[in-house]
C-alpha cells in the first residue's frame, strides 16, 4: 500500500535490541497519555493529571504477536486505545503504513480503520444488543460502503470460519454464551481484512474451557492470515502461550521487553520476577516447590506515581538489596529500557536475570 | 477442525447446550411482552383503550347521525335512540362524544409522536458530545421546562385557532423536553459502553453511532414516556379547550364537550358526565399501560415466583 | 475409603468432623421453572483440613458454600445435610445461625465491601466481631486485638490502618481486612469463595499468603472455592471438581493433577494454557455447560465429551471410587482414563480449516486489487 504523499512519513528505524524480525508494521515512540483530574464543584479546574501511559516505545512487526502485559493500573489497555486514536495521544508518534496515526483526522483515519481492528475484553457489552448477528458482522461491510450482493455470504463465511453456525446469523447476541459472544466480535474485527488487530483482554472474561478455544482460533487466523496481534491481558500463562514477545508494563511504563520464552525462562525486572512468582501452577509439586519473589503493598495512584523508578516502592531489591547510595540511583533516575547484559532491554538499574520456573 | 462440531462429536448435540447460563435465556423483546402480558392492569387497560380507540375512529362512520348534524329531538335524557341523550341545540351526544374523543385522541398521540422525536434526538445529540455541546443544548431544554406551559400554550393557542395539529404542536412544543432529558442520560451512560467504543472503531459516523446504536437502545424509557405524554397531552387539551383556547366549534373535543356542558350539569347531568368520564377513563388507562411497560422493561423486575 | 451412605467426599482421615455436608441440594424456582442449582453434594471436613473446590461459572460451587452458611435468598429450596461439629445447622434459626457464622464458620466474599460496613472504621468492625463472641472483652482490649490481628493479616502500619474506613483501603487491604475478621474469633472452619478473583496476581498471592497465616494461627479448616486450578494446586490437600451442581470428581491434590479419572478434569486441565511448559496447542472442551433448568437425564457433560457412548445419555453416574483410596469419579468409563492425557481425547480445535483457507485467499486478492488500484 502506497501512503498518499501529504502525511507521508517516513518509517522510523526499529528500536535497537527489542527483538522481532522482519518489516515494522506499526511503530510505537514515547506514547504519552494523560488524563486530567478535575476538582469538584461548580467552577472545575484541573488538578492533576492521571499518567496513564509515560513514554512507552515499541514496534509491532508482520505476522506476530506482541504481548502487552501488566496488572490493573498499569496503562496497558491505554496505550492499545491510545494505538488505536480511541483515545487522543497526550505526545509521541504512532506510526502505520507510512502515516503519522496522531496527527490524521477522523475523516483521514476512517480509511485505515480498515486495516487497524480491535477486540474487546467484555464480550456483553461489546456487542449492540439490538441487532442481529449478521449485522454486527456487517456492520463493518456497511460502513465501509462494502456491502455489497455478496456481502450475506460473506458474513455466513466469517461466522463459519470463526467457528459459529452461519445459520444462527438471525439471532441475537445475548442468545450466545460468552465465549460464542468473543467469536462473533472477532468475525466483526475480520471483516475488513485488517492487517493488525488488537486484542484487548479477549479471554479474560471467559471461563478456561471456552478461552482454550478462543485461543486457538486467534493463534490459527494469526499463522494462517499473516495478521499482526497487539495482544493486551494480565495472565502470564495466557501471555506465555501465544506471544512472540511480550512487553511488560509497570504504573504506565514498559519495564522489559523479551522473546516470551527468555521472559518466563529468565526474567530480568524485579517487577517481572514478581509477577511470575506470583502466578500459580496448577501441579501442586512444582507449586509447593517454587521460589517466590514476593512483593508487597499495591500499586501507586498514578496520578502521583514515585520518582525515578516507579517499581522502587514495592521492589524487594530495592528493600533489601541495596546499598544507600544504589538507592539513591533509583530515587533519582528514571532507569531506561535498555539491555543491560541479559540481551533484552530492562528498565532497572541493578537487573539481574533470575530463573523461577 | 474439519467440520463445524457444535458441541459433543456428532449428532450428539443436544437442546440448549450451547448456553454457558443456567437459566434459558430468551430474546429481550419476548421478555418484555411476556412481563407486559402478566401485567394485568396494564393488559385489561390496553384492552380498553384500543377499544375507545376503535370507537372512536370507526363509530363515526356507523353512527347515524353526524356530530355536526341537528336532530329534531333537544335535551333529551340517554335512550335507545340517542344513548348519551342530546343537548339543547339537539345535536346527538353520542355523535359528539366519538368526535370529541378522535379529536382530542388524534391530538393526544400527535403530541406524543413529535415531542417523543424531538426529545429523543435533542437528548441523543446533547448525551453523545457532551462538553460545550450538551452545556448550551441542555440550557434550552432547562428554559423550556422552566416556561409556565399552561400560560404559552394559552397565548400561543389563542393566535393560532382552534386546528387540532396546532394544539398537539404547541405541547409537543412544550413537553419535548422531559423526554430530552431522560434520552439524555440514558445515552450517557450508554456512551460509555464497548459497543459504542467497537462503531468507533469500526470508522463509523457519528450520525450512524447516534441512530443505529444509541437511540434503538433507549426504546425503553422513550416508550414508557411517549405513554405518559399521551396522557399529559390529553388532560392539557382538555383544560385548554374547557378554558376556551383549544378546538373550537364546529369541531369539538372532549374538554371542550364537558366545557360547553358546564351550565347542564344539574339539568342534563349526562351532557357532563359522560365526556368527564372518558377522559378519565383514557388518562387512567394510558398510565396503567405506562406502569406496565415501565415494568416490563424495567430489569430489575426479575421477579421469582414464590 | 469404601462408601458413605450418600456420595459423600470424605476430606482427610479425620474421624470426627468438624463440617459435614450430605446431600446437600439447592433449587431456585424462577419465571422460566425450576433451576437445580445444587444436585446432591456431599464432603466432610475434619479439623485442619483443606479442601478446594473448582468450578467453572454455573457449577454451583458459590452456592454450596452458601447453603452451607444459611444465606441463600428465601425462596431457594434446600435439602440435605450441613453439619457442623454434629449440630444440624439447615432449618436452625437465624439467631442460632448467627452464633456459629463467625465464631464456628467464617466466610469470606469475592468482594470485601460485602462483608465491610462502609460508615464504621475496620477497627470497630474487628472489634464489633470481638464482642459479639465475647460481650465481656473491654473495649480497649478489642481495639488491641485489633491491631494485632491487622499485623498478621500482612497490613503496613496497623495502628494507624485500624482507624481507616474502607472506602479508604485498596481492595488487597480491605481482603485483609476480611481475613481479619474470619480469624478473630477463632473459627473451626473458614469458607473463602473466590477470595482472590478480582485482584491483581502480586495482590493474590499476598492475600493467599495471609489466607495461610489465618489457617496457621486458628487451626481452622479451610474450603477454598475458586475457578483458578494453580490456586488449588499450592494451598489445599484434597479438590473437589465441581460441574452442573455436582462433584463429579475429588481426591487429593495430586489425584486430581496427574491423574484425572473425569474427562472434565482431563479436559479442564488440557485447556489450560501454562506458564511452566510450552504446550504447542491446547485442547478446549467444545460446547458449553448445560442449563440447570430441566436437565436432561444422563451425565451432564456427555454432550461435551469425546468419551461419550449410549449409556452415557441414559444414566447419571454415580460418584465412585476411581484409583487411589478416596479418589472418586463420577464417570462411566474412569479406568478407561488411566495414563491417557487430554490430547489423546480431546481435539485441538481452532478455526475452521476450509473457511481459513477460502479467506486467506480473498485476502490476499483483495490486497492485490486495492494496490492494483
Amino acid at each position: 500500500m502506497s501512503a498518499p504523499a501529504r502525511t507521508a512519513a517516513t518509517a522510523l528505524p526499529p528500536l535497537p535490541g527489542h527483538g522481532g524480525t522482519g518489516e515494522p508494521v506499526l511503530q510505537v515512540r514515547d506514547l504519552v497519555k494523560h488524563f486530567p483530574v478535575m476538582s469538584r464543584g461548580v467552577v472545575r479546574r484541573r488538578v492533576g493529571d492521571v499518567h496513564a501511559v509515560c513514554g512507552v516505545s515499541f514496534d509491532l512487526f508482520a505476522n506476530e504477536t506482541l504481548g502487552l502485559v501488566g496488572e490493573s493500573g498499569s496503562g496497558k489497555t491505554t496505550t492499545a486505545r491510545t494505538v488505536l486514536g480511541l483515545e487522543q495521544a497526550t505526545s509521541g508518534q504512532v506510526r502505520y503504513g507510512g502515516q503519522e496515526l496522531t496527527e490524521l483526522s477522523r475523516r483521514r483515519m476512517r480509511p485505515l480503520r480498515r486495516e487497524l481492528q480491535i477486540v474487546f475484553q467484555d464480550p456483553y457489552a461489546s456487542l449492540d444488543p439490538r441487532i442481529t448477528v449478521h449485522e454486527i458482522v456487517a456492520e463493518p461491510l456497511r460502513i465501509h460502503g462494502r456491502y455489497g450482493p455478496g456481502a450475506r455470504d460473506e458474513v455466513r463465511e466469517l461466522l463459519r470460519l470463526v467457528g459459529l453456525n452461519p445459520e444462527h446469523g438471525n439471532r441475537f447476541a445475548h442468545e450466545f454464551s460468552g465465549g460464542q459472544r468473543q467469536r462473533i466480535g472477532i468475525a466483526r474485527a475480520l471483516a475488513l481484512h485488517p492487517k493488525v488487530i488488537v486484542l484487548d483482554e479477549p479471554v479474560s472474561a471467559l471461563d478456561v474451557s471456552i478461552q482454550a478455544g478462543v485461543l486457538n482460533l486467534l493463534m490459527d487466523l494469526q499463522s494462517e492470515l499473516g495478521l499482526s496481534f497487539l495482544f493486551v491481558a494480565h495472565d502470564l500463562s495466557v501471555m506465555r502461550h501465544v506471544a512472540g514477545r511480550v512487553a511488560v508494563m509497570y504504573l504506565g511504563r514498559l519495564v522489559e521487553i523479551s522473546p516470551a520464552r527468555e521472559l518466563f525462562a529468565r526474567p530480568a525486572h524485579p517487577y517481572t520476577q514478581a509477577l511470575v512468582s506470583a502466578i500459580p501452577l496448577p501441579d501442586p509439586r512444582k507449586e509447593r516447590a517454587r521460589k517466590r519473589i514476593t512483593v508487597h503493598g499495591d500499586v501507586p495512584s498514578p496520578v502521583d506515581p514515585p520518582s525515578g523508578c516507579r517499581f522502587r516502592t514495592r521492589c524487594p531489591k530495592f528493600a533489601h538489596g541495596l546499598t544507600d547510595p544504589e538507592r539513591t540511583a533509583c530515587v533519582e533516575q528514571t532507569p531506561e529500557l535498555i539491555d543491560r547484559g541479559s540481551g533484552n532491554p530492562v528498565a532497572c538499574h541493578y537487573a539481574e536475570t533470575v530463573r523461577l520456573l | 477442525m474439519t467440520d463445524l462440531k457444535a458441541p459433543g462429536s456428532p449428532g450428539t448435540e443436544v437442546p440448549r447446550a450451547d448456553h454457558e447460563f443456567t437459566v434459558k435465556q430468551r430474546s429481550q423483546t419476548q421478555l418484555i411482552l411476556r412481563r407486559f402480558l402478566r401485567h394485568r392492569a396494564a393488559m385489561i387497560s390496553l384492552v380498553v383503550f384500543l377499544l375507545i380507540l376503535l370507537w372512536a375512529f370507526l363509530g363515526p362512520h356507523l353512527w347515524h347521525y353526524s356530530y355536526q348534524k341537528y336532530t329534531p329531538d333537544n335535551s333529551q335524557p340517554p335512550s335507545a335512540k340517542h344513548p348519551f341523550g342530546t343537548n339543547a341545540a339537539g345535536y346527538d351526544a353520542y355523535a359528539q362524544v366519538m368526535r370529541g374523543t378522535q379529536t382530542s385522541l388524534k391530538i393526544a398521540l400527535l403530541t406524543a409522536l413529535g415531542s417523543t422525536l424531538l426529545g429523543a434526538v435533542w437528548g441523543a445529540i446533547a448525551g453523545f458530545y457532551r462538553g460545550v455541546v450538551d452545556a448550551v443544548m441542555m440550557r434550552v431544554t432547562d428554559l423550556v421546562l422552566t416556561l409556565p406551559l399552561f400560560a404559552i400554550a394559552l397565548v400561543i393557542s389563542s393566535r393560532t385557532g382552534g386546528d387540532w395539529y396546532w394544539i398537539a404542536i404547541v405541547i409537543a412544543g412544550l413537553t419535548w423536553a422531559y423526554v430530552s432529558r431522560v434520552v439524555r442520560s440514558t445515552v450517557l451512560s450508554l456512551r460509555e459502553k464497548e459497543f459504542v467504543e467497537a462503531a468507533r472503531a469500526l470508522g463509523a459516523s457519528d450520525a450512524r453511532i447516534i441512530f443505529r446504536h444509541l437511540l434503538p437502545n433507549t426504546l425503553g424509557p422513550i416508550i414508557v414516556n411517549a405513554t405518559v405524554l399521551v396522557a399529559t397531552a390529553i388532560l392539557t387539551e382538555t383544560a385548554l379547550s374547557f378554558l376556551g383556547f383549544g378546538v373550537q366549534p364546529p369541531d369539538t373535543s372532549l374538554g371542550l364537550l364537558v366545557s360547553q356542558a358546564q351550565t347542564a350539569v344539574d339539568t342534563r347531568p349526562w351532557l357532563f358526565y359522560i365526556p368527564g368520564a372518558f377522559i378519565i377513563a383514557i388518562a387512567l388507562t394510558i398510565n396503567f399501560i405506562g406502569d406496565g411497560l415501565r415494568d416490563a422493561f424495567d430489569p430489575r423486575q426479575q421477579r421469582v415466583r414464590q | 475409603m469404601t462408601t458413605t451412605s450418600s456420595e459423600g467426599v470424605r476430606a482427610g482421615a479425620a474421624t470426627d468432623a468438624v463440617l459435614e455436608v450430605d446431600g446437600l441440594g439447592v433449587e431456585f424456582p424462577t419465571e422460566d421453572g425450576i433451576v437445580r442449582a445444587v444436585r446432591g453434594v456431599g464432603y466432610r471436613l475434619g479439623p485442619g483440613d483443606s479442601l478446594g473446590i473448582v468450578g467453572e461459572s454455573g457449577s454451583g460451587k458459590s452456592v454450596t458454600a452458601t447453603a452451607v452458611m444459611g444465606l441463600l435468598p428465601a425462596t431457594a429450596k434446600v435439602r440435605g445435610s450441613v453439619r457442623f461439629e454434629g449440630t444440624e445447622l439447615l432449618g436452625l434459626s437465624d439467631a442460632r445461625l448467627s452464633d456459629i457464622r463467625g465464631k464456628g464458620i467464617a466466610m469470606i466474599f469475592q468482594d470485601p465491601m460485602t462483608s465491610l460496613n462502609p460508615v464504621y472504621t475496620v477497627g470497630y468492625q474487628i472489634a464489633e466481631t470481638l464482642q459479639r463472641h465475647h460481650p465481656d472483652m473491654k473495649t480497649r482490649e478489642a481495639r488491641v486485638r485489633a491491631v494485632d490481628l491487622l499485623g498478621t493479616v500482612g497490613i503496613p502500619g496497623p495502628e494507624r490502618r485500624v482507624d481507616s474506613y474502607p472506602h479508604e483501603l485498596s481492595g488487597g487491604m480491605r481482603q485483609r481486612v476480611v481475613i481479619a475478621i474470619a480469624m478473630a474469633n477463632d473459627p473451626d472452619v473458614i469458607i473463602a469463595d473466590e477470595p482472590t478473583t478480582a485482584l491483581d496476581v502480586t495482590v493474590q498471592a499476598q492475600i493467599l499468603d495471609a489466607l495461610e497465616t489465618a489457617r496457621a494461627e486458628t487451626g481452622a479448616a479451610l474450603v477454598l472455592i475458586t475457578h483458578d486450578l494453580g490456586v488449588v494446586a499450592g494451598h489445599t490437600d484434597r479438590v473437589a471438581v465441581m460441574y452442573a451442581g455436582r462433584i463429579v470428581e475429588t481426591g487429593s491434590v495430586e489425584d486430581i493433577f496427574y491423574a484425572p479419572r473425569m474427562p472434565y478434569t482431563l479436559g479442564l486441565l488440557g485447556s489450560l494454557p501454562r506458564l511452566d511448559r510450552e504446550e504447542e496447542r491446547l485442547t478446549p472442551i467444545s460446547g458449553s455447560p448445560p442449563s440447570l433448568l430441566n436437565l436432561p437425564p444422563g451425565c451432564p457433560f456427555a454432550p461435551r465429551c469425546p468419551m461419550r457412548r449410549d449409556v452415557c445419555d441414559r444414566d447419571e453416574p454415580p460418584l465412585r471410587p476411581a484409583g487411589r483410596d478416596g479418589h472418586l469419579s463420577a464417570c462411566h468409563f474412569a479406568e478407561d482414563l488411566v495414563g491417557t492425557g487430554a490430547e489423546q481425547v480431546f481435539d485441538a480445535v481452532g478455526a475452521d480449516s476450509e473457511a481459513l483457507a477460502r479467506f486467506a485467499d480473498a485476502t490476499s486478492t483483495g490486497n492485490r486489487e486495492e494496490d492494483s488500484v
